[in-house]
């Protein structure tokens, strides 16, 4: 990456095609979380120190003896991403070595067991990079709830009952509790926003202290989606609010991008088996969730826009094959 | 050398400043807490240069251990019971790496009948983890086997985390007149650390990828040849200690009145003391009692144990810790090794729970060794000071 150039001028023209998550992974296709990486190490380059906890990446990523990665590599256990991370940093700073030191964790290894490590690495401002792989779900050990799943949402462990339907509460908001401890940097993005996702990996590249990017990745056998939409759900994402794009920088929050008006949430509902068997209350709660992010975020006091509810004949369930979409 | 009176907490901060460590996570915990106290000390008053990270967790102590051991640095930390439990798991991520980390666990009761005083059922647990584990009788000894505890553990031969356990309040909060010694000495004896994969960009490597069952099983054979292995080590670096420095402990185990003894108690740490003053009286009645201060849980000295106690005819293990309706971990492991030997291997649990050891229950325990060698009937599983029947 151009080390000159403005990182308000930089595109996806500017990133490097040098590959360093390369090929032959075996991650499912239309998978957000390999898409992410692989262009998180091409903005971050071969002077890299990656740290994986327990997830899907641990899983396609590296098998030994092969390995995607062609940067240093680090696993040991589920819950410990930010601890990890300050030891090679720390091991870094002895050595007087500044290579780049970033830990690529999923949503329940950052929101649910990985908070404590989290909160340390983050109150201590480690030296650091942290990517949190939002796919909403525990999707290595086979689709169970998270505290990153929305409202509403199937998974193994918040099936489609008869009584009780999906998640019964809301994504946790990991952006602001990092937020309060006071890190020089955090950025939410989305691989279908290319240029702002570039300007983010860059931006936390060249900044100090401790960084938390936290990126969208769909999930197709998780979310029963197809593989060719994972962009399309991206954008729509963002389009309906239930994604939203901004960072925080030294404190100041800065929306970068600002969809012109909120979609309906059912676009984004309807492309997802997960969310099918949704009832129009629970999609009215949702919706709600959304007009207060939104409001949140773009501080737009919004009309929530027309939802088309849809039904199914039966809900969605596990079928028992993990690659099995809708 | 200087001569100070300090605690086994402290001496063992001694030997870490001495011994150059370069990152140390900490996280506090009763009775390991004076150690990462008088650490953090030395570093903020300019006389230690080390990176002290005050972890949120013992989980992270550990995680930020083998990450910085990985990056390739000297890393040393301490816990004790509870923090041991709770970093349970990242002790496993040690060994099999080769990341040869050295901690010291203060040894303290874990779980409930909740207590903050000294029992072995904290550390008797990780033996199965792949870190050796010495236990050690004095804030003396503590000291100068931490310094070893880094040459052992980073020898090449080796490349084995260790833990070195002291018991807990007993030692940890007794000050003893301790030699210190000087830095140029330590610095002979201890070379610098020679790491042997290194999370370097300039030499990408992945260190513990997930290992599929073609290759797992290989790597744990590696790791159980190297602990092997490290029972010559251990030898070598006492007797090279004992020449740098005049102490000599041993190694894998210390004999006291061993050579013509008919009966013996085997002890670990502070126990050993005591032990030793009761075989003094003892061996003063003309009776042939012995000692064995057993140092190495891991790697265990099964065939020097059973060549140093061919001739006895009686012995006894002393445990601070059980496994409930079944033995003291000592006991297991001893009777284990001398499976087929003559001598009559008997139990003899006290001081749980933090509960004093008094010379007389250690004289009532080579009083039945001393019955048990003259071939009467003893019980298998004895406890010392328990209030009421033993059934």
């Amino acid at each position: 990456m151009n080390e000159q150039k403005e990182i308000s001028k930089l595109t996806l023209r500017d990133v490097p095609n040098k590959e360093y998550f390369m090929w032959g992974h075996g991650a499912c296709p239309g998978c957000g979380v390999a898409i992410a990486v692989r262009n998180l190490m091409r903005i971050f380059g071969p002077d890299t120190i990656v740290y994986v906890p327990a997830s899907c990446l641990v899983v396609f990523g590296a098998q030994y003896p092969i390995s995607a990665f062609d940067v240093p590599y680090f696993f040991t256990a589920f819950e410990n991403t930010g601890a990890v991370l300050t030891g090679i940093r720390a091991a870094q700073k002895r050595r007087g070595k500044h290579s780049l030191v970033v830990g690529m964790a999923g949503d329940g290894g950052t929101f649910d067991i990985g908070l404590q490590a989290l909160s340390g690495a983050a109150d201590r401002d480690e030296d650091v990079i942290y990517v949190c792989l939002d796919n909403e779900a525990y999707m290595n050990t086979g689709i169970q709830m998270s505290g990153a799943t929305p409202f509403g949402a199937w998974t193994t462990t918040s099936p489609a009952g008869k009584v009780i339907r999906g998640k019964r509460r809301n994504k946790k908001d990991i952006g602001a509790i990092v937020q309060a401890h006071g890190v020089p940097y955090m950025a939410t993005l989305s691989n279908a926003h290319w240029n702002d996702f570039v300007r983010k990996a860059e931006k936390a590249k060249r900044a100090k202290g401790f960084r938390f990017l936290h990126v969208f990745t769909p999930c197709v056998p998780g979310w029963r989606s197809e593989a060719a939409k994972t962009m399309e759900i991206s954008k729509l994402a963002v389009e309906t609010g239930m994604w939203t794009l901004y960072e925080v920088e030294n404190g100041e929050a800065n929306v970068t991008y600002k969809p012109k008006k909120m979609a309906p949430l059912t676009d984004y509902l309807k492309l997802q088996g997960r969310f099918a068997h949704m009832t129009p209350e629970d999609v009215n709660s949702l919706q709600r969730w959304v007009c207060e992010k939104w409001w949140l975020h773009y501080k737009d006091e919004v009309e929530a826009p027309q939802c088309e509810v849809f039904k199914v004949e039966k809900a969605v369930a596990h079928d028992g094959d993990p690659l099995h979409g809708v | 050398m200087v001569t100070k009176v300090l605690s086994a907490d402290h001496a063992v901060a001694w030997a870490v400043r001495l011994a150059r460590a370069e990152v140390i996570p900490a996280f506090p915990i009763t009775p390991q807490t004076l150690i990462m106290e008088q650490l953090s000390e030395f570093i903020n008053d300019g006389e230690f240069d080390a990176d002290f990270i005050p972890a949120e967790s013992e989980h992270s102590v550990m995680s930020i251990a083998v990450g910085a051991s990985a990056g390739g640095v000297r890393t040393f930390t301490a816990t004790a019971s509870q923090g041991l439990a709770f970093m349970h798991e990242m002790l496993y991520a040690g060994p099999p790496n080769r990341l040869p980390v050295v901690m010291v666990n203060v040894n303290r009761s874990l779980g409930a009948a909740t207590g903050i005083w000294l029992e072995h059922n904290d550390s008797m647990p990780e033996r199965e983890s792949g870190w050796m584990q010495v236990y050690v009788e004095d804030s003396q000894e503590a000291l100068d086997m931490t310094i070893q505890a880094f040459r052992i553990a980073e020898d090449r031969r080796v490349m084995i985390p260790m833990m070195v356990c002291l018991d807990g309040f007993v030692l940890s909060h007794t000050v003893e007149r301790v030699e210190v010694p000087d830095q140029y000495d330590v610095d002979k004896f201890l070379p610098k650390f020679a790491p042997l994969n290194v999370l370097d960009p300039e030499d990408p490597k992945m260190i513990n990828p997930i290992v599929p069952p073609e290759y797992a099983m290989e790597m744990r054979y590696q790791l159980d040849r190297a602990m092997d292995g490290a029972r010559s080590v251990i030898g070598e670096v006492d007797e090279a200690f004992a020449e740098k420095f005049g102490r000599r402990y041993g190694g894998l185990f210390d004999r006291y009145q061993i050579e013509d003894a008919e009966f013996a108690l085997i002890t670990l740490g502070t126990a050993t003391t005591t032990a030793r003053r009761v075989v003094d009286e003892l061996r003063a009645q003309g009776k042939k009692a012995g000692l064995i201060k057993l140092r190495f849980m891991r790697p265990f000295p099964e065939s020097e144990l059973r060549e140093a106690t061919k001739e006895l005819k009686a012995l006894g293990a002393f445990d601070r810790s059980v496994s409930f309706n079944s033995y003291g971990p000592v006991f297991t492991e001893v009777r284990n090794a001398l499976y087929g030997c003559r001598v009559k291997v008997t139990d003899h649990i006290g001081g749980l729970g933090g509960r004093d050891l008094t010379v007389d229950e250690v004289r009532d325990m080579f009083a039945n060794l001393e019955r048990c060698a003259r071939g009467e009937k003893i019980r298998q599983v004895t406890w010392y000071g328990l209030r009421g029947e033993q059934k």
